[in-house]
């Protein structure tokens, strides 16, 4: 691998800037004659727009304009799309409410924007806005997903009623029933799977740029895809022609997600620049960011699993209801769709499988894509039913499991997915003997000694990355293709720049994306500079989410480099009259293999470049490019087990140990592969026990809009993490990867609430498994 | 954050003085409560008088058994106190446990009490200690201190000057942070004093701020014990419910917490 090639691990290059506090993000850009934007909220969860006044705040100090739906609406700006087409069972085509950058006639959740205030500083513009009068009807307000399919709900949306956006299925209905009516045993549960705020580090923001003697927009935005938030401005908002449009995504302070959407603010900063003659940024607050960026997950599943008298999973029945919030978010269809119910299989051979999802409008923010997207959601109900079904069959969680692995590939569900590749029984050895399981029942005795309940529970997860290919989606209703490109230029001295699609918000492609050249070319990575996260730079690209960026962008790096290298040894050759195949390349040298001669890298760079001395008819220069469409999705999976120790007076749960076995294929560098588990464990566990997210039922506020009420996990709830990992390659791209992104957050919740009822001794526990919660199902079990 | 004038008081005249000045005047101490408030537009004094450079307000001194805690103090000196470790464990246990290292070095005693948050921490330990506040014009008991959730006894424009305790025989807190803010779901401070009386403050519980636990105190001057709480039933309907904890949990609390103060005080 070399020093700095695949595999090494090697320090993050892009870290110094963001350590010494020297990284530009969005809301450091600052531009001639820029004023800043104060966006007019709702303060109703759902109520109509009788007027807004702005009378007193335009004579307010420093008010350069005041903006709403209005003027939007005269200037045809589009309404925000979802992007993926789910059609229900019946055939229909699923209810996409009309949903306004700036609310005209309704507003439908607290934090819904219905005016922007313009002006010379950003005190001045929230001062402003403050003294905007919106006279508001109110409106009765649902926030639950359960009680907006009731009958006699509030309504939402004319063209859904009864709220439902979709009444969807998989899997053979017919044959899921037959197995759970012969079955020996059958396991049910009901399971809430809670809502989330993804509350990445930097908040939201957005710098709109309207250039009016070149008809040139640009927009500087915190985004996990510009060319994406590009195509969709251009194409469905109406804001600007695509070639008129250069969105910059700078350095960007984590996404998970939730920056992947375009929001209302980005297209009205845009639009607004245009309106008022003069550059508009916003940068949102903490609570503004609570009440706005989508939330994640918010599930209600009844679900059954059928066993024959030998143990074998028979059927999988699931029944869903998710909470997709006041509009639909641009990917917000699919993920409660195609990318949930299709991994209902996990690990496990399932003959049969049939889920039906209801998504349905609620007066709360938007729900879409949050780490792990569906799979998480997936993940819980199987490996919550999976740890319950052993304790009611009376054997061990790891034999139930086993008895059911998947363990011939490719293996094809009966929910679509196709896995290439795998070996459940790699990684569950791996956890249980780094996690001593064996030993468990002398640790419990010792705990119960010091008064302790002390708990073991595992989790076999499954996730399908790099969603592919591109046809295979958009069969299934995607509205875009999800490929990835890269350019990759050799400059005259032989430094190498990579553009990519892919866009870094804390993974470390800086790092990863140029090892790859380093191991290729023997170039130092220090020489690589990776381009990212400019539409005007790079010409295009899918961005980055669903763990995407390794086994899709750096495919297409992969390509890229695959040509250069075929040029190159082409240029090296004729320099040195040899046959082009005997070149190889080491050591940053072009080399004919069996003899001393070589030409080092550099020097073939700069002949491509002086064009002295090239092969008969060859173009002069060193750049490729590529792009890249998968066969299939990967399918990284893996076994955690989770130890507590729970005080039974309190409820209080500790994680005394908590062990990954993850298989993400072939690893590019493994300490960011750790750093991408440890802060996908953190999350997950964070959902698992601490990340409550609470609406007023009456009033639809949110009452966790700030972290004295919302808990994000901190260093002293976690327990220092034992990782490892096996590696089956994945077939399906060129570098074997899997991807590693989203793990740590699918697979941790179950390990931990199984890990949880172990020690209790009560099944019946919801997340987050609050310290009253556990205190009050101990008591239960009692 | 609104405008808002801001005023480096010299001295307890001085800070008086510059707050009747004006009437929406402000004192700002560690402003670890004030000035979230005013970036969050939920306040917005005129004027700030700023009590931190002020020299009289500040520091710790003991003197046989006299303790004597200037409202300007910030918590990690007490905290870190020799003198308050020795005369007054529970005390410098409790100034340990308020919020993270940022909060402890600017926020201050003076203005924790003065906030009377009915989940902060210290107006439990000085309930329970007998604590007496001393302010620019009067002494008040800590009993007639706190009045209620962000109430006092202070009247307009009262500056609190310094905190005195006697110091007990024993004392010992037990605090269950609320897991998001970390401000207390519910902790209990107990103190046996000198007299062989025994005082136990409850904090974070309360649906009107600030108590004292008569049950409690009861039992535990018969037998300082925490077995002696065994018997006692703590009653959930004055507590405090909320998305965090129900009643009946914060009940719990109350006697798992009093009986590890206890246990704290040895
Ligand atoms: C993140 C965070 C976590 C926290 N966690 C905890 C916790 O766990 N437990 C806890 O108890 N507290 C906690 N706090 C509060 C903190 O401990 C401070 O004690 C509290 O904010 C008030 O003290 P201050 O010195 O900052 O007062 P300021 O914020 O300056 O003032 C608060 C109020 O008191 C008034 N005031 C101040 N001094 C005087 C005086 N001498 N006389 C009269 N009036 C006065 C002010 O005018 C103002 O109205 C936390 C705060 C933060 C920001």
């Amino acid at each position: 691998m070399g020093m700095e090639g695949i595999g090494a691990r090697v320090a993050r290059k892009e870290d110094k800037r963001f350590i010494t506090g020297k990284g530009k993000y969005t809301d450091d850009m600052v531009v001639p004659g820029m004023r800043h934007a104060h966006f007019v909220r709702s303060p109703h969860a759902h109520a109509k727009i009788k007027g807004i006044d702005t009378s007193a705040a335009e004579k307010m100090p420093g008010v350069i304009g005041i903006l709403n739906g209005a003027q939007l609406t005269e200037d045809a700006i589009g309404n925000i799309i979802c992007g993926w087409m789910i059609h229900s069972k019946d055939g229909s085509p699923m209810n996409m409410g009309v949903w306004r950058p700036l609310a005209q006639d309704t507003v439908r959740y607290v934090g819904d924007a219905v005016a922007v205030v313009i002006a010379d500083t950003k005190a001045q513009a929230r001062d402003a806005a403050e003294a905007v009068v919106v006279d508001y009807e109110p409106l009765p307000v649902v926030t639950s997903a359960v009680e907006a399919l009731k009958t006699g709900a509030p309504q939402l949306h004319e063209n859904a009623p009864g709220n439902l956006i979709y009444d969807w299925e998989i899997g053979d209905a017919a044959a899921t029933d037959a197995a759970i009516a012969a079955a020996a045993h059958v396991t049910e549960m009901k399971i809430i799977n809670n809502r989330l705020v993804p509350n990445p580090m930097e908040p939201r923001a957005a710098l709109g740029v309207y250039d009016e003697g070149e008809d040139h927009y640009t927009l500087w935005t915190t985004s996990q895809n510009p060319h994406v938030a590009r195509l969709v401005l251009s194409a469905f908002y109406n804001v600007a022609p695509e070639n008129k449009l250069r969105v910059i995504a700078p350095d960007v302070g984590g996404g998970f997600g939730s920056k992947i959407y375009i929001y209302p603010e980005e297209i009205v900063c845009l639009w607004a620049s245009k309106r008022t003659g003069v550059p508009v940024k916003w940068n949102c607050d903490r609570t503004e960011a609570f009440l706005t960026d989508a939330h994640g997950r918010d599930h209600v599943s009844t679900i059954k699993m059928a066993f024959d008298a030998d143990n074998r999973i028979t059927g999988f029945k699931v029944d869903t209801i998710a909470n997709l919030g006041a509009y639909m978010s641009l990917f917000s269809s699919s993920v409660p769709t195609y990318l949930y119910a299709t991994l209902l299989s996990g690990q496990y051979n399932i003959p049969a499988i049939h889920a039906n999802v209801r998504t349905v409008y609620t007066n709360t923010v938007p729900v879409d894509a949050y780490r792990g997207a569906g799979r998480p959601e997936a993940t819980y109900l199987l490996e919550r039913v999976m740890e319950t079904a052993a304790r009611e069959l009376g054997v061990s969680p790891a034999e139930l499991r086993r008895t059911n692995f998947i363990r011939e590939f490719p293996h094809q569900t009966p929910v679509i997915m196709c896995y290439d590749a795998g070996d459940y029984d790699a990684s569950m050895s791996a956890a249980m003997k780094a996690a001593d399981y064996d030993g468990f029942a002398a640790r419990k005795a010792e705990a119960k000694g010091r008064g302790k309940l002390r708990g073991i529970g595992m989790s076999c997860y499954i996730e399908a990355c790099g969603i592919a290919p591109s046809a295979a989606v958009g069969s299934l209703g995607a509205g875009v293709g999800l490929w990835e490109s890269a350019e990759v230029r050799v400059n005259a001295v032989g430094t190498v720049e990579v553009l990519t699609g892919s866009h870094s918000h804390g993974q470390g492609h800086e790092t990863t994306f140029a090892q790859l050249v380093a191991e290729r070319f023997g170039v130092g990575i220090d020489s690589v500079s990776i381009v990212h996260g400019d539409t005007d730079k790079v010409q295009m690209g899918m961005g980055t989410y669903g763990s995407r960026s390794g086994a899709v962008g750096m495919s297409a790096v992969v390509k890229a480099l695959d040509k250069v290298e075929a040029k190159a040894k082409k240029i090296a050759a004729h320099l040195m009259e040899a046959d082009e195949s005997d070149i190889v390349i080491e050591n940053g040298e072009l080399k004919v293999a069996g003899t001393d001669k070589s030409v080092p890298w550099f020097q073939m760079a700069l002949a491509a470049y002086t064009a002295h001395n090239l092969p008969e008819g060859m173009e002069p220069g060193l750049k490729e490019g590529a792009f890249y469409d998968p066969s299939n999705f990967t399918f990284p999976a893996g076994c955690y087990i989770c130890e507590v120790e729970v005080d039974p007076d309190t409820g209080v749960t500790e994680i005394v140990q908590f062990v990954a076995a993850d298989d993400f294929g072939k690893i590019i560098n493994p300490m960011i592969v750790e750093g991408q588990v440890h802060g996908g464990l953190a999350q997950g566990i964070g959902q698992a026990l601490l990340e409550g997210t609470h609406y007023d039922p009456e009033t639809g506020q949110l009452l966790t809009a700030s972290y004295m009420d919302y808990t994000m996990p901190r260093a002293d709830n976690l327990p220092s993490f034992k990782v490892s990992t096996t590696e089956t390659a994945c077939p399906g791209n060129p570098l074997g990867i899997k991807g590693c992104g989203e793990a740590g957050a699918i697979g941790s919740p179950p390990a931990l609430i199984n890990a949880i009822t172990d020690a209790i001794g009560n099944n019946d526990l919801t997340m987050p498994a609050t310290s009253e919660r556990v205190w009050a199902a101990i008591r239960a079990a009692q | 954050m609104y405008q808002t004038n801001y005023h480096r008081a010299s001295s307890v005249e001085d800070a008086v003085k510059l707050a009747s000045a004006n009437d929406e005047a402000k004192y700002l101490s560690g402003g670890q409560t004030l000035l979230p408030t005013m970036k969050q537009r939920l306040a917005a004094p005129s004027d700030l008088v700023d009590l931190r450079h002020v020299g009289e307000m500040k520091g710790i001194s003991v003197n046989g058994g006299k303790i004597r805690i200037g409202a300007a103090t910030p918590h990690v000196e007490v905290a870190t106190s020799a003198e308050i470790a020795a005369a007054c464990p529970g005390l410098a246990h409790l100034a340990a446990h308020i919020g993270d290292p940022h909060v402890r070095h600017m926020g201050t005693i003076g203005g924790s009490i003065a906030n009377n948050d009915p989940a902060a921490d210290y107006p439990a330990g000085l309930l329970a200690l007998n604590a007496t506040i001393v302010t620019n014009s009067r002494s008040i008991s800590a009993d007639d201190f706190f009045t209620g959730m962000f109430d006092t006894a202070l009247e307009e424009g009262e500056l609190i000057v310094a905190v005195e305790i006697t110091a007990p025989a024993k004392s010992g807190y037990a605090k269950f942070p609320n897991p998001a803010s970390r401000y207390a779901l519910t902790g209990v401070f107990v103190a046996r004093h000198g007299d062989g009386s025994v005082r136990v403050a409850v904090t974070g519980a309360g649906a009107d701020g600030v108590f004292r636990h008569a049950g409690m105190e009861q039992a535990l001057a018969s037998n300082f014990s925490a077995d002696a709480l065994d018997g006692v039933t703590v009653d959930d309907s004055d507590l405090m419910a909320d998305i965090h904890a129900s009643s009946a949990y914060r009940a719990n609390l109350v006697k798992v917490m009093a009986k590890r103060a206890v246990a704290a005080a040895g």
